[in-house]
Protein backbone atom coordinates (compact mmCIF):
# COMPACT_ATOMS: atom_id res chain seq x y z
CA UNK A 1 0.00 0.00 0.00
CA UNK A 2 1.22 3.55 -1.12
CA UNK A 3 1.83 5.92 1.73
CA UNK A 4 -0.42 8.41 2.19
CA UNK A 5 -0.07 11.89 0.94
CA UNK A 6 -2.04 15.03 2.30
CA UNK A 7 -2.80 17.27 -0.09
CA UNK A 8 -3.00 21.19 0.15
CA UNK A 9 -6.22 21.91 1.49
CA UNK A 10 -8.50 24.67 0.48
CA UNK A 11 -10.51 25.73 2.75
CA UNK A 12 -12.78 28.01 1.05
CA UNK A 13 -15.49 25.21 0.13
CA UNK A 14 -16.18 24.57 3.87
CA UNK A 15 -16.04 27.45 5.24
CA UNK A 16 -19.78 28.42 5.25
CA UNK A 17 -20.38 24.85 7.68
CA UNK A 18 -17.23 25.66 9.34
CA UNK A 19 -18.96 29.37 10.86
CA UNK A 20 -22.06 27.67 11.35
CA UNK A 21 -20.66 24.63 13.59
CA UNK A 22 -18.67 26.97 15.68
CA UNK A 23 -21.79 29.50 16.14
CA UNK A 24 -24.15 26.38 16.80
CA UNK A 25 -21.49 25.27 19.20
CA UNK A 26 -21.04 28.97 20.70
CA UNK A 27 -25.45 28.86 21.29
CA UNK A 28 -24.56 25.22 23.06
CA UNK A 29 -22.39 26.95 25.81
CA UNK A 30 -24.67 29.48 26.79
CA UNK A 31 -27.89 27.54 26.97
CA UNK A 32 -25.51 25.61 29.24
CA UNK A 33 -24.32 28.14 31.55
CA UNK A 34 -27.20 30.41 31.12
CA UNK A 35 -30.04 27.93 32.00
CA UNK A 36 -32.71 29.80 32.71
CA UNK A 37 -31.65 33.09 29.72
CA UNK A 38 -33.82 34.46 27.35
CA UNK A 39 -34.48 31.38 24.08
CA UNK A 40 -35.98 33.76 21.84
CA UNK A 41 -32.52 35.45 22.11
CA UNK A 42 -30.81 32.12 21.09
CA UNK A 43 -33.36 31.95 18.43
CA UNK A 44 -32.52 35.87 16.90
CA UNK A 45 -28.72 34.87 16.95
CA UNK A 46 -29.38 31.87 15.23
CA UNK A 47 -31.21 33.68 12.43
CA UNK A 48 -28.84 36.15 11.78
CA UNK A 49 -26.14 33.45 12.06
CA UNK A 50 -27.97 32.09 9.43
CA UNK A 51 -28.10 35.10 7.22
CA UNK A 52 -24.46 35.64 7.57
CA UNK A 53 -23.95 32.15 6.27
CA UNK A 54 -26.15 33.00 3.26
CA UNK A 55 -24.26 35.79 2.82
CA UNK A 56 -21.14 34.26 2.65
CA UNK A 57 -22.95 30.95 0.25
CA UNK A 58 -24.12 33.46 -2.09
CA UNK A 59 -20.16 35.07 -2.46
CA UNK A 60 -19.26 31.48 -3.61
CA UNK A 61 -22.04 31.75 -6.34
CA UNK A 62 -20.12 31.11 -9.67
CA UNK A 63 -16.90 29.22 -7.99
CA UNK A 64 -16.15 26.05 -8.99
CA UNK A 65 -13.19 25.03 -6.57
CA UNK A 66 -12.44 21.15 -5.33
CA UNK A 67 -10.89 20.50 -2.65
CA UNK A 68 -9.81 17.47 0.29
CA UNK A 69 -8.09 15.96 -2.32
CA UNK A 70 -11.58 15.87 -4.54
CA UNK A 71 -13.90 15.42 -1.78
CA UNK A 72 -15.79 18.56 -0.69
CA UNK A 73 -16.90 20.45 -3.80
CA UNK A 74 -18.22 24.34 -4.18
CA UNK A 75 -20.06 24.58 -7.36
CA UNK A 76 -23.15 26.14 -8.41
CA UNK A 77 -25.07 23.71 -7.89
CA UNK A 78 -24.22 23.17 -4.05
CA UNK A 79 -24.58 26.42 -4.07
CA UNK A 80 -27.89 26.76 -4.66
CA UNK A 81 -28.89 23.75 -2.94
CA UNK A 82 -27.39 25.71 0.62
CA UNK A 83 -29.32 28.67 -0.12
CA UNK A 84 -32.65 26.14 0.31
CA UNK A 85 -31.48 24.42 3.25
CA UNK A 86 -30.66 27.56 4.95
CA UNK A 87 -33.82 29.32 4.16
CA UNK A 88 -35.54 26.28 5.58
CA UNK A 89 -33.62 26.68 8.53
CA UNK A 90 -33.97 30.23 8.65
CA UNK A 91 -37.85 29.97 8.35
CA UNK A 92 -38.17 27.61 10.64
CA UNK A 93 -36.38 29.11 13.24
CA UNK A 94 -38.43 32.00 13.02
CA UNK A 95 -41.59 30.07 13.39
CA UNK A 96 -40.12 27.77 16.10
CA UNK A 97 -40.78 30.75 19.09
CA UNK A 98 -43.85 30.94 19.58
CA UNK A 99 -44.91 27.00 18.96
CA UNK A 100 -41.94 25.88 21.61
CA UNK A 101 -43.42 28.66 24.23
CA UNK A 102 -46.78 27.71 23.75
CA UNK A 103 -46.04 23.96 24.23
CA UNK A 104 -43.43 24.79 26.87
CA UNK A 105 -40.25 23.43 25.83
CA UNK A 106 -38.74 26.07 24.88
CA UNK A 107 -35.55 24.79 25.45
CA UNK A 108 -32.50 26.33 24.47
CA UNK A 109 -30.58 23.23 22.80
CA UNK A 110 -33.45 23.51 19.58
CA UNK A 111 -31.55 26.33 17.49
CA UNK A 112 -28.05 24.68 17.70
CA UNK A 113 -29.54 21.07 16.85
CA UNK A 114 -31.21 23.16 14.03
CA UNK A 115 -27.93 24.76 12.47
CA UNK A 116 -25.98 21.28 13.14
CA UNK A 117 -28.68 19.68 10.94
CA UNK A 118 -28.46 22.35 8.61
CA UNK A 119 -24.40 22.07 8.46
CA UNK A 120 -24.80 18.18 7.90
CA UNK A 121 -27.33 19.03 4.48
CA UNK A 122 -24.70 21.69 3.66
CA UNK A 123 -22.30 18.42 3.30
CA UNK A 124 -24.07 16.43 1.56
CA UNK A 125 -24.84 18.98 -1.02
CA UNK A 126 -20.81 19.62 -1.69
CA UNK A 127 -19.66 16.17 -0.77
CA UNK A 128 -18.05 14.58 -4.06
CA UNK A 129 -16.73 11.67 -2.23
CA UNK A 130 -19.45 8.67 -0.75
CA UNK A 131 -18.03 9.11 2.79
CA UNK A 132 -18.71 12.77 3.02
CA UNK A 133 -21.72 12.39 1.70
CA UNK A 134 -22.82 9.64 4.49
CA UNK A 135 -21.33 12.03 6.73
CA UNK A 136 -23.48 14.75 6.16
CA UNK A 137 -26.57 12.90 6.13
CA UNK A 138 -25.61 11.35 9.54
CA UNK A 139 -24.68 14.24 10.55
CA UNK A 140 -28.91 15.48 10.05
CA UNK A 141 -30.21 12.63 10.53
CA UNK A 142 -29.21 12.41 13.48
CA UNK A 143 -30.17 16.05 14.53
CA UNK A 144 -33.04 15.52 12.95
CA UNK A 145 -34.19 12.65 15.63
CA UNK A 146 -34.03 14.44 18.89
CA UNK A 147 -35.94 17.41 16.85
CA UNK A 148 -38.96 15.15 16.10
CA UNK A 149 -38.87 14.06 19.62
CA UNK A 150 -37.77 17.47 20.82
CA UNK A 151 -41.15 17.68 22.61
CA UNK A 152 -39.87 14.98 25.11
CA UNK A 153 -43.49 15.19 27.69
CA UNK A 154 -45.58 14.60 24.81
CA UNK A 155 -46.34 10.82 23.73
CA UNK A 156 -47.03 11.73 20.08
CA UNK A 157 -43.44 13.68 20.09
CA UNK A 158 -41.67 10.73 21.44
CA UNK A 159 -43.38 8.36 19.28
CA UNK A 160 -42.66 10.56 15.95
CA UNK A 161 -38.30 10.75 17.17
CA UNK A 162 -38.66 6.88 18.38
CA UNK A 163 -40.05 5.88 14.44
CA UNK A 164 -37.99 8.42 12.61
CA UNK A 165 -35.01 7.21 14.74
CA UNK A 166 -35.47 3.10 13.93
CA UNK A 167 -36.66 3.39 10.71
CA UNK A 168 -33.94 5.94 9.39
CA UNK A 169 -31.41 4.07 10.63
CA UNK A 170 -32.32 1.02 9.05
CA UNK A 171 -32.38 2.73 6.04
CA UNK A 172 -28.74 4.13 6.72
CA UNK A 173 -27.83 0.80 6.68
CA UNK A 174 -29.08 -0.16 3.29
CA UNK A 175 -27.67 3.39 2.05
CA UNK A 176 -24.09 2.02 3.32
CA UNK A 177 -24.13 -1.50 1.85
CA UNK A 178 -25.10 0.05 -1.13
CA UNK A 179 -22.08 2.40 -0.91
CA UNK A 180 -19.90 -0.39 0.16
CA UNK A 181 -20.67 -2.83 -2.74
CA UNK A 182 -20.16 0.32 -5.00
CA UNK A 183 -16.72 0.68 -3.40
CA UNK A 184 -16.01 -2.72 -4.10
CA UNK A 185 -16.96 -2.56 -7.93
CA UNK A 186 -14.79 0.56 -8.89
CA UNK A 187 -12.03 0.40 -5.96
CA UNK A 188 -12.82 4.41 -5.21
CA UNK A 189 -15.55 6.51 -2.98
CA UNK A 190 -14.91 9.21 -4.77
CA UNK A 191 -18.18 10.21 -7.22
CA UNK A 192 -16.01 11.52 -10.16
CA UNK A 193 -13.53 8.44 -10.27
CA UNK A 194 -16.52 6.25 -9.62
CA UNK A 195 -17.91 7.39 -13.36
CA UNK A 196 -14.12 7.12 -15.16
CA UNK A 197 -14.22 3.56 -13.97
CA UNK A 198 -18.18 2.62 -14.40
CA UNK A 199 -17.17 4.14 -18.29
CA UNK A 200 -14.28 2.26 -18.73
CA UNK A 201 -16.53 -1.05 -18.36
CA UNK A 202 -17.44 -2.97 -21.14
CA UNK A 203 -21.08 -4.03 -19.51
CA UNK A 204 -21.80 -1.60 -16.56
CA UNK A 205 -25.19 -3.46 -16.63
CA UNK A 206 -23.41 -7.13 -16.07
CA UNK A 207 -21.65 -5.85 -12.87
CA UNK A 208 -23.95 -7.51 -10.35
CA UNK A 209 -22.20 -5.71 -7.40
CA UNK A 210 -22.50 -2.42 -9.36
CA UNK A 211 -26.36 -2.67 -9.34
CA UNK A 212 -26.87 -4.76 -6.19
CA UNK A 213 -24.52 -1.25 -5.04
CA UNK A 214 -26.69 1.20 -6.97
CA UNK A 215 -30.31 -0.51 -5.82
CA UNK A 216 -29.13 -0.83 -2.62
CA UNK A 217 -28.33 2.98 -2.29
CA UNK A 218 -31.53 3.92 -4.46
CA UNK A 219 -33.41 2.12 -1.79
CA UNK A 220 -31.47 4.24 1.19
CA UNK A 221 -32.44 7.51 -0.81
CA UNK A 222 -35.88 6.37 -1.04
CA UNK A 223 -36.29 6.22 2.28
CA UNK A 224 -34.74 9.92 2.69
CA UNK A 225 -37.30 11.84 0.34
CA UNK A 226 -40.02 9.62 1.49
CA UNK A 227 -40.94 7.99 -2.08
CA UNK A 228 -43.84 4.96 -1.62
CA UNK A 229 -43.09 2.28 -0.76
CA UNK A 230 -40.77 3.49 1.33
CA UNK A 231 -42.68 6.50 2.79
CA UNK A 232 -44.69 5.06 5.91
CA UNK A 233 -42.75 6.81 8.71
CA UNK A 234 -43.37 9.97 7.45
CA UNK A 235 -47.01 10.45 8.44
CA UNK A 236 -46.66 9.75 11.40
CA UNK A 237 -43.17 11.55 12.48
CA UNK A 238 -44.57 14.63 10.93
CA UNK A 239 -47.77 14.23 12.26
CA UNK A 240 -45.92 13.86 15.87
CA UNK A 241 -43.00 15.95 15.29
CA UNK A 242 -43.27 19.86 16.66
CA UNK A 243 -45.12 22.23 13.74
CA UNK A 244 -41.95 23.94 13.18
CA UNK A 245 -39.53 20.87 12.91
CA UNK A 246 -42.36 19.26 10.66
CA UNK A 247 -42.05 21.98 8.52
CA UNK A 248 -38.73 21.85 8.60
CA UNK A 249 -37.85 18.10 7.81
CA UNK A 250 -40.29 18.58 4.79
CA UNK A 251 -38.67 20.92 3.11
CA UNK A 252 -34.86 21.15 3.71
CA UNK A 253 -33.61 17.57 4.66
CA UNK A 254 -36.01 16.25 1.40
CA UNK A 255 -33.65 18.66 -0.62
CA UNK A 256 -30.90 17.65 1.23
CA UNK A 257 -31.76 14.24 0.36
CA UNK A 258 -32.47 14.98 -3.67
CA UNK A 259 -29.30 16.87 -3.85
CA UNK A 260 -27.03 14.16 -2.57
CA UNK A 261 -28.95 11.52 -4.82
CA UNK A 262 -28.92 14.07 -8.21
CA UNK A 263 -24.90 14.16 -7.82
CA UNK A 264 -24.40 10.38 -7.12
CA UNK A 265 -26.96 9.30 -10.15
CA UNK A 266 -25.64 12.24 -12.54
CA UNK A 267 -22.45 12.25 -11.87
CA UNK A 268 -21.22 8.42 -10.95
CA UNK A 269 -23.60 6.50 -12.53
CA UNK A 270 -24.87 8.01 -15.48
CA UNK A 271 -24.28 4.99 -17.65
CA UNK A 272 -27.05 2.95 -15.64
CA UNK A 273 -29.62 5.93 -16.63
CA UNK A 274 -31.55 3.41 -18.67
CA UNK A 275 -31.46 1.41 -15.24
CA UNK A 276 -31.91 3.78 -12.74
CA UNK A 277 -34.54 5.70 -14.84
CA UNK A 278 -36.71 3.53 -15.47
CA UNK A 279 -36.83 2.53 -11.87
CA UNK A 280 -36.79 6.02 -10.96
CA UNK A 281 -40.21 6.44 -13.62
CA UNK A 282 -42.24 3.76 -11.41
CA UNK A 283 -41.53 5.30 -7.60
CA UNK A 284 -42.48 8.32 -8.99
CA UNK A 285 -45.91 7.59 -10.19
CA UNK A 286 -46.05 5.35 -7.12
CA UNK A 287 -45.54 8.35 -4.89
CA UNK A 288 -47.68 10.96 -6.13
CA UNK A 289 -50.53 8.71 -6.60
CA UNK A 290 -49.89 6.73 -3.09
CA UNK A 291 -49.23 10.63 -1.35
CA UNK A 292 -52.22 12.16 -3.13
CA UNK A 293 -54.67 9.58 -2.74
CA UNK A 294 -54.17 9.01 0.98
CA UNK A 295 -53.79 12.42 1.42
CA UNK A 296 -57.61 12.87 -0.05
CA UNK A 297 -58.98 11.21 3.30
CA UNK A 298 -57.08 12.93 6.03
CA UNK A 299 -58.61 15.28 8.26
CA UNK A 300 -55.73 15.93 10.68
CA UNK A 301 -54.00 19.10 8.58
CA UNK A 302 -50.34 18.12 9.69
CA UNK A 303 -51.03 14.38 8.15
CA UNK A 304 -52.75 16.12 5.16
CA UNK A 305 -49.32 17.99 4.58
CA UNK A 306 -46.97 15.30 5.69
CA UNK A 307 -48.60 12.99 2.66
CA UNK A 308 -49.18 16.04 0.61
CA UNK A 309 -45.42 16.20 1.09
CA UNK A 310 -45.34 12.99 -0.05
CA UNK A 311 -46.93 13.60 -3.40
CA UNK A 312 -44.17 16.47 -3.60
CA UNK A 313 -41.38 13.98 -3.72
CA UNK A 314 -43.49 12.45 -6.32
CA UNK A 315 -43.47 15.35 -8.69
CA UNK A 316 -39.82 16.09 -8.49
CA UNK A 317 -39.12 12.01 -9.01
CA UNK A 318 -40.82 13.02 -11.84
CA UNK A 319 -37.83 15.33 -13.31
CA UNK A 320 -35.40 12.86 -11.69
CA UNK A 321 -36.69 10.32 -13.79
CA UNK A 322 -36.56 12.43 -16.81
CA UNK A 323 -33.13 13.80 -15.99
CA UNK A 324 -32.35 15.73 -18.30
CA UNK A 325 -31.64 19.41 -18.23
CA UNK A 326 -34.78 20.66 -17.75
CA UNK A 327 -35.88 17.66 -15.00
CA UNK A 328 -33.41 18.93 -12.91
CA UNK A 329 -33.37 22.53 -13.40
CA UNK A 330 -37.14 21.79 -12.24
CA UNK A 331 -36.20 19.81 -9.13
CA UNK A 332 -33.95 22.79 -8.24
CA UNK A 333 -36.60 25.42 -8.71
CA UNK A 334 -39.45 23.39 -7.27
CA UNK A 335 -37.13 22.20 -3.80
CA UNK A 336 -36.70 26.29 -3.48
CA UNK A 337 -40.52 27.12 -3.80
CA UNK A 338 -41.58 24.37 -1.69
CA UNK A 339 -39.64 25.58 1.24
CA UNK A 340 -41.46 28.93 0.90
CA UNK A 341 -45.08 27.56 0.41
CA UNK A 342 -44.83 24.55 2.86
CA UNK A 343 -43.21 26.70 5.67
CA UNK A 344 -45.38 29.34 5.15
CA UNK A 345 -48.58 26.68 5.41
CA UNK A 346 -47.16 25.56 8.86
CA UNK A 347 -46.32 28.98 9.85
CA UNK A 348 -50.39 29.37 9.77
CA UNK A 349 -51.10 26.09 11.58
CA UNK A 350 -48.86 27.27 14.68
CA UNK A 351 -51.05 30.48 14.54
CA UNK A 352 -54.37 28.55 14.50
CA UNK A 353 -53.47 25.62 16.90
CA UNK A 354 -54.16 25.81 20.80
CA UNK A 355 -51.59 24.30 22.92
CA UNK A 356 -51.07 20.56 22.79
CA UNK A 357 -53.22 20.59 19.51
CA UNK A 358 -56.41 18.93 20.91
CA UNK A 359 -57.51 18.09 17.53
CA UNK A 360 -55.94 20.45 14.58
CA UNK A 361 -58.22 19.55 12.00
CA UNK A 362 -58.98 20.99 8.96
CA UNK A 363 -62.57 21.89 10.37
CA UNK A 364 -60.70 24.30 12.93
CA UNK A 365 -60.19 26.43 10.30
CA UNK A 366 -64.19 27.08 9.97
CA UNK A 367 -64.60 30.80 10.02
CA UNK A 368 -60.82 31.49 10.07
CA UNK A 369 -60.82 33.54 6.66
CA UNK A 370 -63.81 36.08 8.39
CA UNK A 371 -61.95 36.39 11.64
CA UNK A 372 -57.82 37.23 10.05
CA UNK A 373 -58.75 37.76 6.43
CA UNK A 374 -54.88 38.94 6.25
CA UNK A 375 -53.42 34.83 7.19
CA UNK A 376 -56.23 33.50 5.46
CA UNK A 377 -55.27 35.35 2.04
CA UNK A 378 -51.84 33.95 2.67
CA UNK A 379 -52.77 30.40 3.65
CA UNK A 380 -55.34 30.49 0.50
CA UNK A 381 -52.08 31.66 -1.32
CA UNK A 382 -50.02 28.75 0.11
CA UNK A 383 -52.32 26.25 -0.92
CA UNK A 384 -52.98 27.43 -4.65
CA UNK A 385 -48.95 27.03 -4.69
CA UNK A 386 -49.29 23.50 -3.58
CA UNK A 387 -51.97 22.78 -5.75
CA UNK A 388 -50.10 24.31 -8.67
CA UNK A 389 -52.40 27.01 -9.56
CA UNK A 390 -50.83 30.20 -11.51
CA UNK A 391 -49.67 32.39 -10.95
CA UNK A 392 -47.79 30.77 -8.43
CA UNK A 393 -44.54 28.90 -8.18
CA UNK A 394 -45.43 25.91 -7.56
CA UNK A 395 -47.11 25.84 -10.72
CA UNK A 396 -43.55 26.92 -12.30
CA UNK A 397 -41.81 24.47 -10.71
CA UNK A 398 -44.37 21.64 -11.24
CA UNK A 399 -44.92 23.24 -15.22
CA UNK A 400 -40.76 22.52 -15.52
CA UNK A 401 -40.68 19.28 -13.76
CA UNK A 402 -43.65 17.45 -16.07
CA UNK A 403 -41.88 19.29 -19.65
CA UNK A 404 -38.36 17.45 -18.28
CA UNK A 405 -40.39 14.16 -18.68
CA UNK A 406 -42.09 15.27 -21.71
CA UNK A 407 -38.45 16.24 -23.13
CA UNK A 408 -37.61 12.52 -22.46
CA UNK A 409 -40.61 11.02 -23.96
CA UNK A 410 -41.78 10.23 -20.51
CA UNK A 411 -45.65 11.56 -22.15
CA UNK A 412 -47.32 8.85 -19.72
CA UNK A 413 -45.37 10.15 -16.85
CA UNK A 414 -46.04 13.69 -17.29
CA UNK A 415 -49.73 12.57 -18.02
CA UNK A 416 -49.74 10.80 -14.59
CA UNK A 417 -48.66 13.40 -13.27
CA UNK A 418 -50.94 16.36 -14.21
CA UNK A 419 -53.76 14.11 -13.75
CA UNK A 420 -52.49 13.35 -9.53
CA UNK A 421 -51.50 17.42 -9.46
CA UNK A 422 -55.51 17.85 -10.35
CA UNK A 423 -56.42 15.47 -7.85
CA UNK A 424 -54.04 17.40 -5.24
CA UNK A 425 -56.89 20.38 -5.67
CA UNK A 426 -59.37 18.48 -3.68
CA UNK A 427 -57.49 18.65 -0.62
CA UNK A 428 -55.65 21.93 -0.87
CA UNK A 429 -59.14 23.90 -2.03
CA UNK A 430 -61.12 22.00 0.84
CA UNK A 431 -59.01 23.83 3.12
CA UNK A 432 -59.80 27.48 1.40
CA UNK A 433 -63.91 26.32 1.51
CA UNK A 434 -63.40 25.79 5.25
CA UNK A 435 -61.80 28.94 5.72
CA UNK A 436 -64.29 31.31 3.80
CA UNK A 437 -67.63 29.00 3.38
CA UNK A 438 -68.09 27.55 6.79
CA UNK A 439 -69.09 29.08 9.70
CA UNK A 440 -66.87 28.78 12.66
CA UNK A 441 -68.03 26.34 15.10
CA UNK A 442 -66.73 27.55 18.84
CA UNK A 443 -65.38 31.04 19.07
CA UNK A 444 -61.46 32.20 17.97
CA UNK A 445 -58.74 33.32 20.14
CA UNK A 446 -57.54 36.36 19.02
CA UNK A 447 -53.84 34.86 17.48
CA UNK A 448 -51.34 36.62 18.15
CA UNK A 449 -48.79 37.37 15.26
CA UNK A 450 -45.40 38.08 16.84
CA UNK A 451 -42.67 39.62 14.78
CA UNK A 452 -40.63 36.93 13.47
CA UNK A 453 -43.63 34.70 12.41
CA UNK A 454 -45.02 37.82 10.58
CA UNK A 455 -41.68 38.21 8.97
CA UNK A 456 -41.41 34.71 7.66
CA UNK A 457 -45.19 34.79 6.66
CA UNK A 458 -43.93 37.52 4.52
CA UNK A 459 -40.68 35.66 3.51
CA UNK A 460 -42.59 32.82 2.43
CA UNK A 461 -45.57 34.70 0.56
CA UNK A 462 -42.90 36.88 -1.05
CA UNK A 463 -41.57 33.82 -2.46
CA UNK A 464 -44.36 32.05 -3.30
CA UNK A 465 -45.59 34.81 -5.47
CA UNK A 466 -42.40 36.48 -7.14
CA UNK A 467 -41.21 33.67 -8.94
CA UNK A 468 -44.58 32.64 -10.12
CA UNK A 469 -44.94 35.67 -11.44
CA UNK A 470 -41.68 36.36 -12.71
CA UNK A 471 -40.21 32.33 -12.65
CA UNK A 472 -36.90 33.57 -15.17
CA UNK A 473 -34.45 35.08 -12.58
CA UNK A 474 -34.94 31.97 -10.49
CA UNK A 475 -34.87 29.57 -13.32
CA UNK A 476 -31.46 30.84 -14.78
CA UNK A 477 -30.21 30.52 -11.34
CA UNK A 478 -31.19 26.72 -11.15
CA UNK A 479 -30.05 26.21 -14.94
CA UNK A 480 -26.98 27.86 -14.07
CA UNK A 481 -26.75 25.31 -11.05
CA UNK A 482 -27.40 22.20 -13.23
CA UNK A 483 -24.57 23.07 -15.94
CA UNK A 484 -21.69 21.46 -14.17
CA UNK A 485 -23.06 18.49 -13.35
CA UNK B 1 -6.69 -17.72 4.57
CA UNK B 2 -10.11 -17.59 3.13
CA UNK B 3 -10.85 -15.80 -0.22
CA UNK B 4 -12.75 -12.59 -0.83
CA UNK B 5 -16.03 -14.27 -1.43
CA UNK B 6 -16.33 -16.16 1.98
CA UNK B 7 -16.29 -12.76 3.41
CA UNK B 8 -18.66 -11.12 1.41
CA UNK B 9 -21.19 -14.27 1.56
CA UNK B 10 -21.04 -14.02 5.75
CA UNK B 11 -21.36 -10.02 5.95
CA UNK B 12 -24.27 -10.32 3.08
CA UNK B 13 -25.86 -13.34 5.60
CA UNK B 14 -25.09 -11.04 8.78
CA UNK B 15 -26.80 -8.30 6.63
CA UNK B 16 -29.78 -10.31 6.23
CA UNK B 17 -30.40 -11.34 9.55
CA UNK B 18 -29.94 -7.60 11.07
CA UNK B 19 -32.48 -7.22 8.00
CA UNK B 20 -35.49 -9.68 8.88
CA UNK B 21 -34.28 -8.81 12.16
CA UNK B 22 -35.70 -5.30 12.32
CA UNK B 23 -38.79 -6.80 10.08
CA UNK B 24 -40.02 -9.01 13.27
CA UNK B 25 -38.70 -7.95 16.48
CA UNK B 26 -40.87 -6.02 18.85
CA UNK B 27 -38.46 -4.75 21.46
CA UNK B 28 -37.10 -1.14 20.53
CA UNK B 29 -33.94 -1.94 21.87
CA UNK B 30 -33.54 -5.55 20.29
CA UNK B 31 -34.41 -3.45 16.42
CA UNK B 32 -31.11 -1.20 17.53
CA UNK B 33 -29.39 -4.02 18.19
CA UNK B 34 -30.19 -5.41 14.39
CA UNK B 35 -29.51 -2.20 13.03
CA UNK B 36 -25.77 -2.26 14.68
CA UNK B 37 -25.67 -5.55 13.19
CA UNK B 38 -26.06 -4.46 9.70
CA UNK B 39 -24.36 -1.70 10.54
CA UNK B 40 -21.43 -4.03 11.50
CA UNK B 41 -21.96 -6.45 8.16
CA UNK B 42 -20.90 -2.85 6.46
CA UNK B 43 -18.21 -2.42 8.55
CA UNK B 44 -17.03 -6.26 7.52
CA UNK B 45 -17.75 -5.91 3.52
CA UNK B 46 -15.33 -2.97 3.59
CA UNK B 47 -12.62 -4.35 5.39
CA UNK B 48 -12.81 -7.27 3.28
CA UNK B 49 -12.72 -5.10 0.46
CA UNK B 50 -10.46 -2.85 1.54
CA UNK B 51 -7.70 -5.27 1.68
CA UNK B 52 -8.61 -7.22 -1.31
CA UNK B 53 -8.38 -3.74 -3.45
CA UNK B 54 -5.22 -2.85 -1.47
CA UNK B 55 -6.38 0.44 -0.77
CA UNK B 56 -7.15 2.18 2.56
CA UNK B 57 -10.34 3.87 1.79
CA UNK B 58 -12.72 0.82 2.86
CA UNK B 59 -11.01 0.93 6.27
CA UNK B 60 -11.24 4.82 6.48
CA UNK B 61 -14.65 4.45 5.65
CA UNK B 62 -15.46 1.75 8.67
CA UNK B 63 -13.49 4.64 10.98
CA UNK B 64 -16.31 6.95 10.15
CA UNK B 65 -19.66 4.63 10.38
CA UNK B 66 -18.41 2.90 13.82
CA UNK B 67 -18.31 6.59 14.87
CA UNK B 68 -21.29 7.91 13.48
CA UNK B 69 -22.54 4.42 15.14
CA UNK B 70 -22.13 5.80 18.65
CA UNK B 71 -23.75 9.04 17.81
CA UNK B 72 -26.51 7.21 16.75
CA UNK B 73 -27.03 5.07 19.64
CA UNK B 74 -26.59 8.00 22.24
CA UNK B 75 -29.48 9.65 20.45
CA UNK B 76 -31.44 6.47 20.01
CA UNK B 77 -31.14 5.19 23.37
CA UNK B 78 -32.44 8.90 25.35
CA UNK B 79 -35.27 8.62 22.09
CA UNK B 80 -36.09 5.57 24.01
CA UNK B 81 -35.68 6.25 27.49
CA UNK B 82 -37.93 9.63 26.99
CA UNK B 83 -40.61 7.21 25.41
CA UNK B 84 -40.16 4.76 28.49
CA UNK B 85 -41.02 7.75 30.60
CA UNK B 86 -44.28 8.42 29.59
CA UNK B 87 -45.57 4.97 28.28
CA UNK B 88 -43.30 2.31 31.22
CA UNK B 89 -42.73 0.30 27.77
CA UNK B 90 -40.28 0.20 24.53
CA UNK B 91 -42.65 -2.35 22.47
CA UNK B 92 -42.93 -0.83 19.19
CA UNK B 93 -46.34 -2.31 19.26
CA UNK B 94 -47.38 0.27 21.68
CA UNK B 95 -45.87 3.06 19.24
CA UNK B 96 -49.55 3.24 17.82
CA UNK B 97 -50.71 6.77 19.12
CA UNK B 98 -50.67 7.49 14.84
CA UNK B 99 -52.87 5.77 12.48
CA UNK B 100 -54.29 6.69 9.07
Amino acid sequence: MDMISIPAINMTPILPEIFLSSLAMVLLLITVFSPGGSKSLLGNISFIGIAATAVLVGSGWGANISSFNGSVILDNFATFFKMVFLLSAGLSILISDKYMNREGCNHGELYPIILFTTVGMMLMASGTDLMVIFLGLEVMSVSLYVLAGFNRNNLKSNEAGLKYFLLGAFSTGFLLYGMALIYGATGTTRIAKIATIIGQMTLPSANIMLVAGMLLMFTGFAFKVAAAPFHMWTPDVYEGAPTPMTAFMSTGPKAAAFAASLRIFLIALPTLQAEWGQLLWVLAVLTMTVGNITALRQDNIKRMLAYSSIAHAGYCLVGFAAGNGTGTAGILFYMLSYAFMNIGAFAIIILVAKKGEPNGTVMDLAGFGFKHPILALAMTIFMFSLAGVPPTAGFIGKFYLFSGAIQKGYIWLAILGVLNSAASVYYYLRVIVYMYMKEPNEEFEWTVVTAPVALALLIAVAGTLIPGVVPSLLLELAQNAIKLI
Amino acid sequence: MANLNSYLIISAILFSIGTVGVLTRKNAIVIFMCIELMLNAVNLTFVALSRHLGNLDGQVFVFFIMTVAAAEAAVGLALMISFYNNKESIDVDDVHLMKW
